[in-house]
């Protein structure tokens, strides 16, 4: 990148900035038409000259011309007006030259906007795509959110002066030069005062400026540092809460407020003294005309017109000038923005573009070992982690590397990954130099996992996939408006200078997971997933979540054969006790009142949870069906338990996790509620009082609670009030609840709710478990087992993969590489988070997955404990970052050195 | 059966018999009141002790593993508390229960257990009374059979 912003933007915009130019100058002759006619209006028509005559006439638009030498030449005789329709033709003109002035205008701004809007897209682009290919080391040492800030928040003023970086100077100095002449022409003495005065404002003050930008300067590298720490907070506020340093957090952040403050107040100082002085020396110009220029009249060498015209001329001289020192201004302030960003964006090393080039076609496997050649790495500190190693892997080879604490077998794997790269010798692929290679070779052909997993925010399945995401393998059809907005995107993207591939194509390279498209990939998807053993979760994931319906069309489709097939099944098993089934005719015991009222799933906020008792229409139903006192008193009742029962405890008190009507923090305000409401009759009580009371019998179950509270005629009373409800049910509450329905899937509940289509009886403890292995029993039966496991796929995983445990972190990280079919297979250390039976198990999977189908990639795994190296063809031992026992798992075994002490 | 009745069954436990009725309230409403069918298993000898259990109303097996199979070694009735040694002492189940009859019981967890002893300590001086008692009865069976040797 340029370090001058101004040969940037004049590489980028030379062909656009002569363009606006030469707009702008065209469009200075109506502006300058328009000055004169008010003139021709008022002296002409209104003040009747050349009318003097009634009934004269003048011509309009008449077309005349002086020609050197041809003398004058008439092009169009014009019409022959009289006053009034002189005035109004004139008028007439006026108007129009307003609105091609305005229109003008309008193009104008639009043009020198888009101007920079294109350019803040190309420097923001510019700036990701180094993002792109800073080397490995670069990014231990500076913090995400600081690289964010620069992207988004400090190149963007950019955008605002790149359209005025050429026009502002030639326009404004074409102004001013144009003033100062013109009282030069009247009186050259007091051109030179105003010339001088000019000359002081030019040295000056862009001199006192050069404070004002080292202070810009700092402003800008401390808010970076700001939004780096604050980033810093926000990803280890674990570590802050554990460590009971959130004062010292609070003191950090404060601190650079405060410096912040006093940087920005400084700057503000300064900035208004230089406006200051800036105003003083404009208005010290018409003081010394008023002084020289009257004495120079009093003494006669002046006229009293040239003096009120030079005094004019000066008014349109500060005007341009104050703008012009502006835009100086805005200039360095954004050449420094520009600079800044410039300088941390450029890094010794970075990646060649070659090597991240877009590459449609799969490239060859790589059938040539894999090889360290006397590889030295040091860590940043630069201790050794390995030391002159040369080894090198074949391909088919099963490798474990095996190490002491301070082996390096892990440096060694991070190497081979391109993670890390050599301090001296080299990693090769045969003769190839690894770093050489493009990273569509060693990114397809090659895979690799570690302890330390990222995963996007996006959904398990875009998290699995990603490592199939290359390129862009289809084109995807548009037409109509969508087609349009397509064509404008890649115009766009062209004129900024970014790529034009498309997002919305199919980037999954189905052929490399061994499948040929979307409909057998959830095969291979399966298979990984069963090796690490994460099916099971993902299924859980899947029976809590609600599905996607426009996707698993299959599960509405079948949902009536899945619940007979449940009740069928627990009547065999005599299990049907577990399962209190939902039906539209009767009270369900196990199920909430409130659910019991509803029976059907809130799918807006109108009746969600506390939203449900306030509901106009609700309240309304409750009161015909004569519940409403019912449930009120209900609800008194069972504040007045629960705050018998919590009252003492403190609001952090684990007991509260058993309180389903209200929270410990709710708890006071209930007090003072019952309090207030104590003796009061029913109709005296606010509206608002009464649903907050109400409320609280909604999350009532009897069976769980008891209390004693429900009676036969309450619970046929509920049920009739239900289809009180559902009979006149207001057009603008029938998006807001979904009715249970037993023929119906409801798309705004759980997998696992509209498979059970009822509630899991409370008084057996492992009633849960059983019904959940029966229901996957089930899904398996009907053969929608895929279609549950892709319903959890779609589970987010959350910032950073947070959502998930870091168990499942590792072994979906292992899952991405091993779907990839890679020819080489780097693991390292890759299950730390599970325990030794684990490990042994998922690796024992995952050999055997790797090698399906006649498979043989090469697998070189960083292993946690020795023991697991008994699997692998070939045993590698590190010790001190040298390279200490090499060979097969019964040679080490049989010798006497590190290997078998590690073992033992 | 209600939670009030929950209450008076509770309070005729040796165990909580010293302790005032609303605190007993609160561990009868926070544990789970859990049924079982004669010959379901409340909870097996080797597992992890997570609960303990008041016996409502039913009858319940103690069951120990021999060589021989499963031996009874003792029987459960209504009011009584199991299950609390393995809670107390962090152990894993040292015999397996069986529900004999139709059970009813009142699932009390480790963490609310231990969480009530911590603060009520006439609870906590009730369970060692209890203890205490056990393990000098225990320790006069012991005399008597070594005596008898």
């Amino acid at each position: 990148m340029e370090a001058s912003l101004a040969r940037y933007i004049w590489t980028h915009t030379k062909k656009q900035q002569l363009w606006i130019l030469m707009i702008v100058v065209l469009s200075m002759i109506p502006y300058f038409m328009s000055f004169d006619l008010p003139k021709l209006i008022v002296n002409g028509p209104i003040q009747g000259r050349g009318f003097e005559q009634p009934g004269a006439t003048q011509p309009f638009m008449r077309l005349h011309y002086n020609l050197p030498f041809i003398g004058e030449v008439q092009f169009f005789s014009g019409f022959q007006l009289d006053r009034k329709e002189t005035l109004f033709a004139l008028s007439l003109v006026f108007l129009l030259l307003v609105v091609i002035n305005g229109l003008f205008k309008f193009y104008i701004n639009t043009y020198k906007g888009r101007l920079g809007e294109r350019m803040l897209r190309r420097i923001r682009f510019d700036l990701v795509d180094r993002v792109l290919r800073f080397p490995p080391v670069y990014f231990k040492r500076v913090k995400s959110a600081e690289v964010a800030t620069m992207v988004k928040d400090e190149v963007e003023p950019l955008g605002g002066f790149i359209g005025d970086a050429f026009l502002q100077p030639v326009l404004l100095g074409g102004q001013a030069l144009t003033a100062m002449l013109f009282i030069m022409i009247q009186n050259v003495w007091l051109g030179m005062i105003a010339v001088v005065i000019v000359a002081i404002q030019i040295v000056l003050i862009p001199r006192m400026r050069r404070r004002l930008i080292v202070l810009g300067r700092q402003r800008q590298l401390t808010a970076r540092a700001l939004s780096g720490r604050v980033g810093e907070i926000v990803d280890g506020i674990g570590a802050v809460h554990v460590h009971d340093t959130s004062n010292y957090e609070r003191a950090d952040i404060a601190a650079r407020l405060g410096l912040i403050f006093k940087i920005r107040f400084d700057l503000y100082q300064w900035k208004f003294m230089v406006k200051f002085l800036n105003n003083f020396l404009a208005q010290l110009t018409p003081f010394l005309f008023y002084m020289i220029g009257g004495y120079l009249v009093i003494l006669g060498r002046l006229d009293v017109g040239q003096l009120v015209a030079v005094i004019g001329a000066y008014k349109d001289l500060p005007g341009p000038m104050k703008e012009l020192i502006d835009w100086d201004q805005d200039r360095q302030d954004v050449q420094v923005k520009y600079q800044q960003v410039v300088e941390q964006f450029t890094v010794e090393g970075l990646i060649a573009p070659k090597i991240g080039a877009l590459t449609i076609d799969d490239p060859d496997p790589m059938t040539k070992p894999l090889s360290a050649i006397n590889l030295s790495i040091a860590d940043d500190g630069g201790a050794m982690l390995l030391n002159r190693i040369s080894l090198q892997v074949k391909p088919g080879e099963t490798v474990a590397l095996v190490s002491t604490a301070t082996g390096g077998a892990e440096a060694l794997a991070e190497a081979f990954a391109r993670l890390n790269w050599p301090d001296s010798g080299r990693v090769a692929s045969g003769t190839d130099d690894l770093l050489e290679l493009p990273e569509a070779v060693t990114g397809r052909r090659m895979s690799y996992a570690s302890s330390d997993v990222f995963l996007f925010q996006a959904s398990l399945r875009d998290n699995l996939l990603y490592g199939l995401k290359h390129a862009p393998l289809t084109s995807v059809p548009y037409d109509g408006a969508a087609a349009e907005q397509h064509r404008w995107n890649i115009h766009e993207a062209r004129r900024s200078g970014n790529p034009d591939l498309d997002i919305h194509s199919d980037w999954i390279n189905y052929a490399s997971a061994g499948a040929t498209g979307p409909h057998d990939l959830f095969e291979a998807v399966r298979r990984v997933l069963d090796a690490v053993v994460l099916s099971r979760d993902i299924l859980d994931l899947g029976l809590r979540s609600s599905a996607d319906l426009t996707r698993h069309t299959e599960l509405a489709r079948r949902i009536v054969e899945l619940r007979a097939a449940l009740r069928t099944r627990l009547e065999q098993e005599g299990l049907s006790g577990l399962v209190v089934p939902f039906e539209p005719g009767a009270y369900n015991k196990e199920a909430t009142i409130g659910q019991n009222l509803l029976f059907g799933a809130a799918a807006g906020p109108e009746l969600a949870d506390r939203a449900l008792a306030a509901n106009p229409y609700f309240a309304s139903v409750l009161r015909q069906a004569g519940l409403d006192r019912t449930l009120y008193e209900m609800g008194l009742e069972i504040a007045k338990q629960a705050i018998e029962l919590f009252a003492d405890l403190p609001p952090d008190h684990q007991f509260f996790q058993q309180l389903a009507f209200m929270s410990a923090e709710e708890i006071p305000a209930y007090e003072t509620l019952l309090q207030r409401l104590k003796n009061r009759p029913y109709e005296a009580v606010p509206e608002h009082d009464r649903a907050m009371i109400v409320t609280l019998s909604f999350a009532y179950i009897e069976p769980r609670h008891r209390f004693g509270l429900l009676s036969d005629e309450l619970m046929s009373k509920i049920v009739a009030a239900r289809n009180r409800f559902y009979e006149d049910l207001p057009p603008e509450l029938h998006n807001a609840v979904e009715r249970y329905d037993p023929a119906k899937y409801i798309a705004a509940a759980t997998v696992m709710d509209n498979v059970l289509f009822g509630r899991v009886g409370n008084n057996h403890p492992d009633a849960p478990d059983r019904i959940r292995s029966i229901v996957y029993d089930i899904l398996d039966e009907l053969g929608l087992y895929g279609e549950l496991l892709d319903v959890g796929l779609d589970f987010n995983v959350g910032s950073g993969g947070r959502r998930l445990t870091g168990g499942q972190r590792q072994k979906l990280d292992v899952a991405r590489a091993l779907l990839k079919r890679p020819d080489f297979l780097i693991l390292n250390r890759p299950l730390s988070a599970l325990d030794q039976r684990m490990q042994d198990k998922v690796l024992r999977n995952v050999l055997e997955e790797a090698r399906r189908d006649g498979h043989s990639p090469a697998i070189v795994w960083v292993v946690t404990n020795p023991a697991m190296a008994m699997m692998f063809d070939r045993v590698i031992v590190f010790d001190s970052g040298q390279l200490a026992e090499d060979g097969s798992h019964e040679t080490l075994l049989a010798g006497n050195g590190i290997f078998k002490e590690l073992l033992s | 059966m209600l939670l009030k009745d929950e209450v008076g069954m509770l309070q005729r436990v040796p165990l909580f018999s010293a302790i005032e009725p609303t605190k007993l309230k609160l561990l009868a409403f926070t544990s789970d009141r859990v049924s079982y069918s004669a010959g379901q298993i409340l909870f097996r000898q080797g597992d992890e002790g997570d609960a303990a259990y008041v016996i409502l109303s039913g009858r319940a097996d103690i069951l120990v593993d021999s060589d021989s199979g499963p031996i009874k070694v003792a029987e459960l009735e209504p009011n009584s508390i199991v299950g609390e040694i393995a809670i107390l002492c962090n152990s894993s189940r040292t015999a397996t229960v069986r529900a004999a009859s139709p059970l009813e019981a009142l699932r009390i967890r480790k963490d609310h257990f231990l969480r009530l002893m911590r603060e009520f300590p006439e609870m906590t001086i009730e369970i060692l009374r209890v203890l205490a008692d056990r393990l000098s009865h225990t320790t006069a069976d012991l005399i008597d059979a070594r005596s008898a040797k």
